[in-house]
């Protein structure tokens, strides 16, 4: 619910904003005062290294840089050579590959588990609290963890498997073969990420007034179409935020990777995030490392600016 | 070599990629003012700096010892700032941006033409250090363009570690070829013991372990497809193909191969000797170390040396901290102080007198010290382009190991990412 409610300012600035027209001048200065420290804060913080790491990618940066100070301007060379890189092409394959199966797994998982203990019955709290656990296990742990159980010959998954005859003996190489490892990173990613939807798409079904079901209900309508006419439309401003903050926060994987596979076997697990920890600070060429940095903060970029649009349209005709 | 965990920690503290420099270069004077090294601050003239990756206590209180020995006579005090080893790169990198670097600086072997490259390092014989008297490979671990930028006081390679027990009930000898590594790890495979372990994860681990195999059988890290690399992708082909190696090594990191080792799930594995704490540490093992087979009788096994090099970077303001350094560095490089430190950290001494002594004084660790005097540096011949060589490498075994490519393509393909890397 909280998420709903800090989501809410989109829509006061839009109204603040109208009325500062008619405000008088040194109210409006006031207004701008209060605001400064958040706007120096961005600049600093975010606009400063934004800049910078584009003019970066149009630089021959290394350690000699750090040195000298020395960064000559190449034009486009790290352009060319990101982009001529094979493993840049398929971590951009992989990359989607991984985002949109973690969001569609994340997503379906934890919206039934929210309209599942949307309903009230003995125990649904506390079982809500233990499925939260994921959420709260950093990402490093929960990856090394993993690698244990997916590991072929003596992971726990694989001996569950064969003992239900699932699989034969000698198991599924989760990790081990490039065909499936990508696969096996998103079923953890999906596992870690089912919690953050849950919990969100829960407070969101919170929201939805019950007399809408019960007007429902004497509609003669039946579970699923009160689902699909009812629950998601009502949904659709909590869907929004769930599906592009969880886009934002799988595309740039990073952690996961590295201690599930470091980006092996074959580079099957390779990502723009890996990849540009490789070329920076493997490699040491800051300059194509911020190549593929910009590329990451331009996918994000593009998914916040939809995000916002359909915030706005959202919130403007609601309420 | 970095555990892994170390590295994914770094990772998840540099995640956001490329901005992070930028912002780290910003930051530095604000750190420093919250008590680190200086921004602007002048350096105490009584003080000797040093940075190096001792974050393990007892690790950081045994180099205090051997600093503190040499700072007495020099009526100075040492002060190490140490930071986790795969963070050492970047932290040289923001001190270099902020003019706050320590006097000494101990990079990882394979790190230094990086930082040689960039002329803000003091030829050692210009700051007054003896590099006389020490083995060819340490010599050429520490050097760049035929300059010697960088002294090791003690370097490491990679052996046959194996399970004595195993092989003895067995009858089997350690391996010498490897016809006969790969007879003896089909016979050793058993139940849930596999005859061999070793590490082909894609990273700096997978590669300090294919070196051995790739250069004993002739391979060319300058040019990855003169044909001869391939053998050793074929062997390690075999082994796995033959089911005496896991098919999860190309998960597998050094740690990770140490503890198969330990937990008696392989009776044979290629590690090195940092892991000779740990391992004389358990009870269930017992174990030797023997030299890396060769691909015929008679050659000479060519393993990697690794280990830390101590660097003087320049200090144009004050020359006098220089030379002090370089004091302390002759010091910490005296063959006493040398033998005991490999001691200390069961790595082997870099002048050629006291790796005598220590093979003799621990039988045991021999293997490694005979080892160390043919073993090849990584940076020798390609200079600061082994970290995309080193990549290469990489992507061929992971390819070969998963069934996706041929020896032939895996090297050839390989040699075309080096050199597009350039």
């Amino acid at each position: 619910m909280t998420t709903i409610t800090s989501i809410a300012p989109a829509n006061a600035t839009g109204k603040t904003h109208t009325r500062t027209h008619r405000a008088p001048r040194r109210q409006r200065l006031l207004r701008w005062l209060f605001v400064a420290p958040a706007l120096a804060y961005m600049a600093l913080f975010f606009g400063y290294p934004l800049v910078n790491n584009i003019v970066m990618s149009f630089q021959r940066y290394t350690p000699k840089t750090y040195f000298t100070g020395e960064a000559p301007f190449n034009g486009l060379d790290n352009w060319r050579a990101v982009f001529a890189n094979e493993l840049f092409t398929d971590a951009v394959w992989h990359t989607m590959l991984f985002t949109v199966g973690s969001l569609l797994g994340q997503f379906t998982i934890g919206l039934a588990l929210a309209v599942f203990f949307s309903r009230r019955f003995r125990l649904s709290g506390m079982v809500r609290a233990v499925l939260l656990l994921p959420w709260l296990v950093p990402m490093v742990v929960s990856a090394v963890v993993w690698r244990r159980i997916l590991d072929q010959e003596h992971g726990m998954l694989n001996t569950v498997l064969h003992a239900v005859g699932l699989v034969p003996a000698d198991g599924v190489p989760w990790l081990s073969s490039p065909s499936v490892a990508l696969l096996s990173a998103v079923l953890v990613n999906i596992w870690i990420g089912i919690p953050f939807n849950m919990v969100i798409l829960y407070g969101g079904l919170q929201e939805i007034p019950r007399d809408v079901y019960e007007a429902a209900a004497l509609d003669g309508s039946g579970p699923w179409r009160t689902f699909r006419s009812i629950t998601l439309p009502m949904l659709r401003p909590v869907i929004t935020v769930v599906l592009v903050l969880g886009f934002m926060s799988t595309v740039k994987i990073l952690d996961l990777i590295l201690a599930l596979t470091s980006g092996g076997p074959a580079d099957s697990t390779q990502t723009l995030g890996t990849v540009t920890y490789q070329l920076s600070f493997l490699q040491l060429d800051f300059g194509q490392g911020a190549v593929v940095g910009n590329v990451l903060i331009l996918i994000s970029a593009v998914f916040a600016v939809l995000y916002l649009r359909a915030n706005r349209a959202d919130f403007g005709k609601g309420k | 070599m970095p555990s892994l965990a170390g590295r994914i920690r770094a990772g998840a503290a540099r995640a956001g990629g490329a901005r992070v420099p930028v912002l780290a270069a910003t930051l530095a004077c604000a750190t420093a003012a919250l008590g680190l090294t200086g921004c602007a601050a002048e350096p105490d003239p009584g003080t000797v700096t040093v940075l190096n990756s001792a974050t393990d206590t007892a690790e950081h209180t045994a180099n205090q010892r051997f600093f503190d020995r040499c700072a007495k006579p020099l009526g100075v005090r040492v002060e190490q700032v140490s930071v986790p080893a795969d963070q050492i790169a970047s932290k040289v990198l923001r001190m270099a941006s902020s003019d706050s670097l320590t006097d000494i600086l101990e990079l990882d072997g394979s790190e230094l033409p990086q930082f040689a490259q960039t002329e803000g390092l003091r030829p050692l014989a210009e700051a007054g250090v003896d590099t006389s008297g020490f083995s060819a490979s340490a010599t050429s671990l520490g050097s760049y363009d035929g300059v010697q930028y960088g002294i090791a006081r003690s370097v490491n390679s990679l052996a046959l570690i194996y399970n004595t027990k195993l092989l003895k009930d067995a009858g089997i000898d350690p391996p010498r070829t490897w016809a006969e590594l790969r007879e003896a790890a089909k016979k050793l495979t058993a139940g849930d013991t596999y005859g061999m372990a070793f590490s082909a994860s894609p990273n700096a681990d997978g590669v300090y372990q294919f070196l051995p195999f790739f250069w004993s059988a002739g391979g060319d890290e300058a040019k990855l497809d003169n044909g001869k690399g391939e053998a050793a992708l074929q062997l390690w082909k075999d082994l796995v193909a033959d089911g005496s190696a896991s098919r999860s090594v190309v998960n597998w990191n050094q740690q990770d191969v140490n503890d198969q080792f330990m937990a008696g799930r392989a009776a044979m594995m290629i590690n090195g000797p940092w892991q000779v704490p740990v391992l004389s540490a358990q009870k269930n093992v017992d174990w030797a170390v023997a030299s890396i087979p060769v691909p015929e009788a008679g050659r000479a096994a060519v393993p990697p040396i690794g280990g830390t090099v101590m660097a003087v970077p320049k200090n144009e303001d004050d020359p006098a901290r220089e030379k002090k350094a370089g004091e302390l560095l002759n010091c910490l490089n005296s063959e006493q102080n040398q033998l005991q430190w490999g001691e200390s950290v069961n790595n082997v001494p870099t002048r050629a007198a006291a790796a005598q002594a220590y093979a003799t004084q621990n039988p045991k660790l021999a293997a490694f010290a005979d080892l160390v005097t043919t073993a090849r540096s990584r940076t020798a011949q390609v200079g600061t382009g082994w970290p995309v060589v080193g990549d290469a490498l990489a992507g061929a075994f992971q390819s070969v190991l998963t069934g996706r490519t041929s020896p032939e393509q895996a090297m050839h393909r390989a040699q075309q990412q080096a050199s597009a890397g350039k």
